[in-house]
């Protein structure tokens, strides 16, 4: 059976400057998510996650340009579609959270109108069974006395409670798919937690799909059955979470699990040496192999094409760990 | 709400009294009135007479409290050159001034408005390029240069335009039938004053709504709105429009004022009988009370809309609205 969204060899680069400037944000970028599971996608900041999840719902800065792949929901590909033919798409089909609660919602509109919104367009629900559905839906995501709060506006709420009414939004119109680009970030710690629980719990509920994008290994570990870690443009490894705890293959995967703090344990916290690439201007050969430890003569001329691990999952190195080097 | 009113009244009575003894102590500077009125060498017993019927024999702080106290009763005193009071004389000049700001006004607003949407929802496009156009001309070309080209193409070259004056209707203060002849008559001699009046505003506000509707149109919320599938046309008009108008009639509001109030030059030259030629010719006389009355007056009316549409602001915004 066709997963329910398959990303396939997905370019997304921004041009800029009359085309002389080209900001290679997503570089041939591969993955599925099956019905119902969570995918993470991890990765610095600037590696190119949020350009990915604005490419799957066609919603782009003008500047940027889809210049091959595939974007396939339910085996249908949306990359051709027109602008009209997504808008019926998203909210309904593939929903989205955004990274700041603050600012994610309209300040001169109720909390009623705003949720009231996808269920209002895409499910031809008006006054009293509208009513009822935000209510129910305003319930679902915790907000207490719902028939009051949703008289209210953006203003008078924190920002854990708007960023709960935001995953309200995302429930509205009933998607398979909600793309939760960073959800948490701009949380307190205290309330993060709450929130993945919510999020988790409205999952369960409803059997949605989660794309969960994050730069924090510690969420993937709880939200997500499978990883995809990105290094500027491209998905270096994908594994399963257990498999990407057990067994990181990538050197950029080992790297970023050894830069997690670990308690109590005394030693100096070692972030990944050097800079992320400028993907305007890539090196040659993979784009990690100056940050790399183990780069050897191959790295620098040719790119590592991704390779299947046995079992599931892949990789994009010459030298993966854990593999003997005479593959090189 | 009710706190931010008194404090936005607080503020607006702070201000007119701030106004009352700035332009008090501004037209003092500008010479003396007598010695204007009076010729060399007249009769010092009629100057010392002149000097003291105008209430100038005074001290200064007398002059002060005596026209603020008149001011509290709503008297403006009596022009120097006419002998009649500034009130009567400046609400005689009113109608045409706002007769003319208003017609200013809806040009300004009717051409700036939509080409500023245009150019942001098209943004980089041919429309921006030519409401960038536009825009610069409208605020590099000076209004009176405007006022000019028109008289000398359409008033004496084709003379399809009236090119002096603003028609014979008038208004008769209390018979609102006259208001209604006088909006609608004599339109010809209005236009070109109008568009040379509007021009630099229309401009402006064409630069303001561009900038607030691309503000706007970037915000994440309205980025949330597109993704949750509302039509396009709803993303626009619902969301983008009432946040992006909120600014830009706060800046046209103003507008109107400065228009109605200080379209000197304009009325000058197309030789309008507006409330800014009438502070022409007063300056000119060092006519004190008619300056002090025109210019409190436009004080007045800036403040007040100012105010008013602070708390329409309040209204519309429901941060404003909702707090004590
Ligand atoms: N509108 C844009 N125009 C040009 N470059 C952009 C734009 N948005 C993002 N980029 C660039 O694309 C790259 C990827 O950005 P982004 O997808 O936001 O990464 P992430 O979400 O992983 O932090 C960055 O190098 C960023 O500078
Ligand atoms: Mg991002």
């Amino acid at each position: 059976m066709a997963p329910l969204l398959l990303v396939e060899d997905l370019r997304t680069y921004y041009v800029g400057f009359g085309g002389t400037r080209v900001v290679k944000a997503v570089d041939g970028v591969s993955f599925s998510v099956e019905a119902g599971e969570t995918f993470g996608l991890v990765g610095e900041s600037g590696c190119g996650k949020t350009t990915t999840c604005h490419a799957i719902v066609r919603l782009l800065a003008p500047s940027a340009r889809i210049v091959s792949g595939r974007i396939e929901l339910e085996g249908e590909d949306l990359v051709p579609k027109s602008q009209g033919e997504m808008r019926r798409i998203r909210g309904r089909r593939i929903a989205t959270i955004l990274q700041d609660p603050m600012a994610s919602l309209d300040p001169l509109f109720s909390i009623y109108d705003q949720v009231a919104e996808p269920a209002y367009y895409h499910q031809g629900l008006r006054g009293r069974s509208l009513r009822v559905r935000v209510k129910q839906l305003l319930d679902a995501v915790r907000i207490p006395s719902p028939e009051l709060r949703m008289k209210d506006y953006p203003h008078q709420m924190s920002g854990g409670m708007r960023q709960r009414i935001v995953g309200a939004i995302a429930q509205a119109g009933g998607p398979r798919i909600i793309i939760a680009d960073e959800p948490t970030t701009n949380l307190d710690v205290t309330i993060q937690l709450q929130y993945l629980n919510l999020l988790k719990d409205l999952q369960r509920a409803t059997g949605v799909a989660l794309i969960f994008v994050t730069h924090n290994l510690g969420i993937v570990a709880k939200m997500c059955d499978r990883v995809g870690v990105m290094y500027a443009g491209k998905i270096v490894e994908m594994q399963s979470v257990r498999g990407l705890f057990y067994r990181p293959r990538h050197p950029y995967t080992r790297a970023l699990l050894d830069s997690i703090p670990k308690l109590g344990v005394r030693e100096a916290l070692c972030g990944i040496p050097g800079q992320p690439p400028d993907l305007a201007d890539l090196p040659r050969g993979c784009s990690f192999h100056p940050r790399c430890p183990r780069a050897v003569d191959r790295c620098l001329d040719e790119e590592p094409k991704s390779h299947a691990l046995n079992g599931d999952g892949s990789v994009r190195c010459w030298l993966p760990i854990g593999e003997p080097a005479a593959n090189g | 709400m009710k706190r931010y009113v008194l404090v936005r009244a607080l503020y607006s009575v702070v201000t007119l009294w701030l106004l009352v003894t700035i332009i008090f102590g501004l037209v003092r500077l500008t010479g003396d009135p007598v010695a204007m009125k009076a010729e060399a060498g007249a009769d010092p017993a009629y100057v010392a007479q002149l000097r003291h019927s105008w209430g100038l024999d005074q001290p200064l702080h007398r002059q002060y409290l005596g026209f603020v106290s008149r001011l509290l009763r709503g008297d403006f005193g009596h022009s120097f050159e006419k002998s009649l009071p500034v009130r009567d004389i400046y609400f005689e000049r009113l109608p045409n001034s706002l007769k003319l700001g208003f017609a200013a006004f809806l040009f300004s607003l009717a051409l700036g408005v939509p080409f500023g949407m245009l150019s942001a929802l098209k943004v980089n496009s041919w429309w921006d390029s030519a409401g960038k156009m536009v825009a610069l001309l409208g605020l590099s070309m000076p209004g009176f240069f405007v006022g000019l080209v028109l008289i000398i193409i359409f008033g004496i070259q084709l003379g399809w335009l009236p090119v002096l004056g603003k028609g014979p209707s008038a208004v008769v203060l209390g018979e609102p039938s006259t208001w209604i002849t006088f909006w609608f008559r004599d339109w010809a001699h209005l236009v070109m004053p109008a568009f040379a009046l509007g021009w630099y505003f229309s401009g402006a506000m064409l630069r303001i709504t561009r900038s607030g509707m691309l503000d706007v149109l970037g915000s994440d919320y309205i980025k949330l709105v597109r993704l949750k599938g509302v039509p396009e046309s709803v993303v626009v008009a619902k969301h983008a429009l009432k946040n992006s108008l909120i600014p830009v009639l706060t800046f046209a509001g103003l507008n109107l004022l400065v228009m109605v109030n200080v379209a000197i030059v304009i009325e000058v030259i197309f030789n309008w009988p507006g409330v800014g030629q009438l502070l022409y010719d007063a300056l000119s006389n060092r006519d004190f009370p008619m300056v002090q009355g025109v210019v409190l007056m436009s004080g007045l009316l800036i403040v007040v809309l100012n105010f008013t549409i602070d708390v329409l602001y309040g209204y519309v915004d429901p941060r404003i609205r909702l707090s004590r």
